[in-house]
C-alpha cells in the first residue's frame, strides 16, 4: 500500500473541508472496500480522513419535512445496525432483508449505510490493474466489454463499461424512494432523489454517482410507505451465501382489495446502478397478484435487456426472479 | 566414558540432556550399533522439548527484531492506544498498518491469520467493542479506545472457552488455519443470537426482539464470511450448535439417494433448454 496522512475528523464540517481542500483524500468509514482498493493499488489517496467518530450514526422517524413519519439512517451507522434497528425491521423490512442479503456478519459489522452507496464496482477488470478499464482509468478502454462478462451488466452500460453497481441494500433503498442528504462544501445540506444518485456509465464511469468533491452523506432518508406486510428481497448469486449477486429483486407490493395499488421493483447486479424496474410496475397497477401477472410485469422490463456475450443467462434468470420475488413479497416475505 | 561420549560428538546441550534422560548405563552408547539407535530413539523424545524451547528463544528475537525494524521505518505515524485481550497497550503505527498486522508483528499474538488479507476468507476475524469484525481491513490508527479480543483472550485460565472446548470435540478443524477466526466469529454469533438480531435467513425478520434457537441453516448463513478449505463444515456446525443449545450433538447426513440425482438431472435439462431459447 502507498503511504497516505491519516487524520481523523471531529465533525462533519471538518472532515468535509479537508476533503474539499485535498481532491487526492477519501473519506475512510468501515474501510471494508477502500483499505482492499488501496491494497490492490486500484486506488491510490493520499490522505485518509477517519470519519468514524462522526456523530452520523442514529435510526430515528423523521419528524418533519418531505419525508414525515419515515425513517432517517445515519450515514456512519454500521450496516447491521440498520438492518436490526426495530423502526426498520418493522416497518421496511425490505431493507432489512437486503442489507443481511449482502457480504458476511463480520462486513456488515464494518460497513456503514453510506458507505455501502460508494462502495465501487467488483469487476474484475476494474480490480486488475494489469487490464485497461475507464473506471480506473480514463482513457485506456474496458477490458470486460469483450472479455469475460458473465457477472456484467445487461441494463444501461455503454461500450466505455459495462461495469455493474454492488450494493444489495441500494436496490431496497431505490425501491423505497429513499432521499440521500448530503453535507455539501459550502456546509448546507442538500437532498439527493436515490433514483439520481448513482449514474449510468456514459462516457465517463470513472464517475460513480453523483455526489461532489469534498460531499458526505450524513443520513438516508425513507418516506413511509404501506409496502411492510408485503415485500421481498430475493438474491441470486454462484454460492449460497457471502457471494456478489448474479441478479437481485427487491419487490413489494401495497393491495387494493384483490387489486395491486401499487408495485415497487428494483433489480441488483443488472447494471451500473440499482435498476428500478420501472415497466414492471407499470404493467402490475391495478392487476392482480398471480404468477401469470407476474410473470408477464417481468417480462415487460426484461424484453429491454442488451445482455453481453456471456451473462445472456441473466436475462431469463432476472424474469423469474422478479416473479418469485413478487409471489414471496405476497406470501408477506417470510424465507 | 567421557571419551567413548565424545566419540558421539554431542553438543553440551546434549549432554545435559542425556544425562537428564539418566541413562542407565552410558556404557550403551559406546556401540554404535543398537545402542545408537535407542539413544536416537530417546533423544526423539525429548527433541520435541529442545525444538519448543529453540523456537521459543528465536521468536522472541524474531519478534523484537521485527519490533524495532517496524518503529525504525514507518512512515506517517500514529499513535494509537487500545486494549487488547483486557491489557492497555499503546503503539506508534505507521498510517497503512491494519489491525492484524499490529496484533501479530507488533504484539506478538500471531493467533489472528493471514489467509487472503482482502476481507474474503474471514481468517483474520477478532471481536472489536463485542463485534466481529475484520482484522485485516481495520486500520490500526482507527482502533484509539477500543477493546480488542483475539483467539488468545478467549480463554479464562487454564479453562477453554466453551467455543474452543466444541470445536475440539467435534472436530471443528483439519489444519486449523481458519481455526481462529472461526471460533471468534463463532463466539460473537452466540451473542448476536442471543440479542434476536436477524440473518437472510431468518423466516420473519418482522419478528424481533427476543432470543433466537439458531437451525443449521441459520448457524450456516450466520458463518458464511469464514471460509475453511479443508471443508470442516459439518463439524463446526455441529460444534456451535451444540454450545448454543447446551445440549450434545450428533451429526446427521445421509448418502445421496436415485431421487436427488433424478432431481438435479431434470433441473439441468431445464436450465439448458431456457439457455438455447435466449
Amino acid at each position: 500500500m502507498r503511504p497516505f496522512k491519516y487524520s481523523r475528523a471531529n465533525d462533519a464540517n471538518s472532515a468535509v473541508q479537508i476533503a474539499t481542500a485535498n481532491k487526492a483524500a477519501n473519506f475512510l468509514a468501515g474501510g471494508t472496500n477502500i483499505l482492499d482498493l488501496m491494497k490492490e493499488d486500484v486506488m491510490r489517496p493520499d490522505e485518509l480522513i477517519d470519519i468514524t467518530r462522526l456523530n452520523l450514526t442514529q435510526v430515528k422517524t423523521i419528524s418533519d419535512g418531505a419525508n414525515k413519519g419515515g425513517v432517517s439512517i445515519g450515514g456512519l451507522g454500521k450496516n447491521t445496525d440498520a438492518a436490526n434497528h426495530p423502526l426498520v425491521r418493522q416497518n421496511f423490512p425490505l431493507l432489512t432483508q437486503a442489507i443481511l442479503a449482502g457480504a458476511s456478519a463480520q462486513i456488515r459489522n464494518m460497513a456503514t449505510n453510506g458507505g455501502n452507496l460508494n462502495q465501487r464496482t467488483r469487476c474484475s477488470y476494474f480490480y486488475d490493474t494489469a487490464m485497461p478499464c475507464n473506471k480506473r482509468e480514463p482513457g485506456t478502454g474496458c477490458g470486460a466489454l469483450e472479455g469475460i462478462n458473465r457477472m456484467h451488466a445487461i441494463f444501461g452500460w455503454s461500450n466505455d463499461c459495462v461495469a455493474v453497481h454492488p450494493s444489495d441494500m441500494c436496490v431496497a433503498l431505490v425501491a423505497l424512494d429513499a432521499t440521500v442528504k448530503v453535507q455539501a462544501a459550502d456546509g448546507k445540506e442538500r437532498s439527493i432523489p436515490f433514483a439520481d444518485y448513482h449514474r449510468l456509465p456514459g462516457d465517463m464511469p470513472q464517475k460513480d454517482n453523483n455526489l461532489g468533491q469534498g460531499e458526505l452523506i450524513t443520513a438516508i432518508e425513507i418516506p413511509k410507505n404501506n409496502f411492510a406486510d408485503k415485500s421481498y428481497y430475493l438474491k441470486v448469486r454462484d454460492r449460497a451465501s457471502y457471494a456478489f449477486a448474479l441478479v437481485s429483486v427487491a419487490a413489494a407490493l401495497e393491495m387494493d382489495g384483490k387489486l395491486i395499488k401499487q408495485a415497487r421493483v428494483a433489480i441488483g447486479g443488472v447494471a451500473h446502478k440499482p435498476w428500478r424496474a420501472t415497466e414492471t410496475e407499470k404493467f402490475l397497477v391495478g392487476k392482480e397478484a398471480t404468477e401469470a401477472n407476474f410473470k408477464q410485469a417481468a417480462e415487460m422490463e426484461m424484453k429491454q435487456a442488451k445482455p453481453l456475450e456471456h451473462n445472456k443467462f441473466k436475462v431469463e434468470l432476472g424474469k423469474r426472479a422478479i416473479a418469485r420475488a413478487l409471489m414471496q413479497a405476497m406470501n408477506g416475505g417470510k424465507v | 566414558m567421557t571419551e567413548e561420549i565424545q566419540e558421539l560428538d554431542l553438543t553440551e546441550d546434549e549432554k545435559k540432556l542425556l544425562e537428564e534422560l539418566a541413562f542407565e548405563d552410558l556404557n550403551e552408547l559406546s556401540d554404535f550399533g543398537e545402542a545408537r539407535r535407542q539413544f536416537l530413539k530417546r533423544m526423539s523424545v525429548a527433541g520435541g522439548a529442545i525444538l519448543a524451547a529453540n523456537l521459543l528463544d528465536g521468536q522472541q528475537i524474531f519478534a523484537h527484531s521485527l519490533n524495532e525494524s517496524a518503529t525504525a521505518n514507518i512512515e506517517n505515524v500514529v499513535k494509537v492506544a487500545f486494549k487488547v485481550n483486557g491489557a492497555e497497550k499503546s503503539l506508534n503505527v505507521d498510517s497503512r498498518m491494519t489491525l492484524l498486522d499490529a496484533l501479530r508483528e507488533r504484539l506478538e499474538l500471531t493467533g489472528s491469520k493471514k489467509g487472503c488479507d482482502h476481507g474474503q476468507c474471514g481468517a483474520c476475524t477478532v471481536i472489536v467493542d463485542g463485534r466481529r469484525v475484520l482484522s485485516c481491513l481495520t486500520l490500526a490508527a482507527t482502533c484509539e479506545g477500543k477493546a480488542v479480543t483475539t483467539i488468545e483472550g478467549l480463554q479464562k485460565g487454564d479453562e477453554l472457552h466453551p467455543v474452543q472446548a466444541a470445536f475440539i470435540k467435534h472436530d471443528g478443524f483439519q489444519c486449523g488455519y481458519c481455526t481462529p477466526g472461526q471460533i471468534c466469529s463463532a463466539v460473537a454469533l452466540m451473542n448476536e443470537a442471543k440479542n434476536g438480531e436477524a440473518s437472510y435467513v431468518t423466516a420473519d425478520v418482522r419478528l424481533k426482539g427476543r432470543a433466537l434457537q439458531l437451525s443449521d441453516d441459520e448457524i450456516r448463513e450466520r458463518m458464511s464470511g469464514n471460509i475453511c478449505r479443508c471443508g470442516a463444515y459439518p463439524n463446526i456446525v455441529a460444534a456451535i450448535k451444540e454450545v448454543h443449545t447446551g445440549k450434545a450433538q450428533a451429526q446427521t447426513w445421509q448418502f445421496v439417494g436415485e431421487n436427488d440425482v433424478a432431481i438435479f438431472e431434470n433441473e439441468s435439462k431445464k436450465e439448458d433448454a431456457a439457455n438455447e431459447t435466449v
